[in-house]
């Protein structure tokens, strides 16, 4: 079940801009509304775009079931170390250690309304990139499955 | 015809009765605002964020945020153990 020409032209020429602006929302998740989360499920939904415009047997090169399950797990992993790195510095679990030291991500930032500087907030960009790999892998392998479900009923 | 008119009816004495209670809350003014004021106060100096609502999620009660991370991990397994691939030969157990 494929969609016609435009539609699957349409998808292809949208489909990396959704991925720029999912990954824009969660790297300025410390600045601008928004976050992993959301940035992630911005993410999830360019794959879905695809997904849609196209036949499952025709994606299956470009999202790949294993490499979202990888995706998945990493960023659980990434925002659990980044939690429990803390701990190495003295400060309790999810402490924000890494926030005005001089070092990645430590700008120090002033009170009240001020432009925003993407090397601020310590730990959060971390986490933030964490959750977003995570949303941005779940969310596409539940799609994933759910789609090739449809397409073994189909076969016999 | 008449149970539709019924159902309305009453939908719409309750739908009615909730807004006459809600008019009398207080919105936009909360009674405890201590919490509220630290965050609003503190929250750019300890976490260096600007965003608040960031720095609320994943610094103030990062912990709350490590279980929604797990909670949607575990949906996906679930959804990876109800889609997976049947064995050759395998039934469903409760046919």
């Amino acid at each position: 079940m494929k969609m016609t020409k435009i539609v699957r032209t349409t998808a292809d020429v949208f489909y990396p801009f959704c991925l720029v602006f999912g990954l824009y929302v969660v790297m300025h998740g410390h600045l601008t509304p928004g976050g992993g989360f959301q940035g992630g499920a911005v993410m999830a939904t360019g794959a879905a775009l695809l997904l849609v415009a196209h036949a499952y047997e025709d994606i299956t090169g470009r999202l790949r079931k294993t490499a979202m399950k990888i995706l998945e797990a990493i960023g659980l992993m990434m925002f659990l170390f980044a939690g429990l790195s803390g701990l190495l510095f003295e400060r309790p679990f999810m402490g924000n250690w890494m926030a005005f030291t001089g070092k990645w991500f430590s700008h120090p930032v002033a009170h009240g309304p001020n432009p925003g500087d993407l090397n601020t907030a310590g730990l959060l960009p971390l986490l933030n990139i964490g959750v977003g790999i995570e949303v941005l892998g779940g969310l596409t392998i539940i799609l994933l499955y759910m789609l090739s479900g449809i397409h073994a009923e189909k076969k016999p | 015809m008449m149970k539709i008119a019924l159902y309305s009816a009453i939908l719409l004495v309750l739908f009615g009765g909730l807004m006459y209670l809600a008019a009398d809350l207080p919105f936009g003014a909360p009674l405890q605002s201590d919490m509220d004021d630290y965050f609003i106060k503190n929250g750019q100096e300890q976490t260096g964020a600007n965003n608040i609502v960031t720095s609320i999620v994943f610094d103030f009660r990062g912990f709350d945020t490590l279980g929604e991370a797990t909670v949607l991990f575990t949906a996906v397994l679930g959804v990876g153990m109800m889609f997976r691939k049947m064995k050759e030969g395998e039934e469903y157990e409760n046919d």
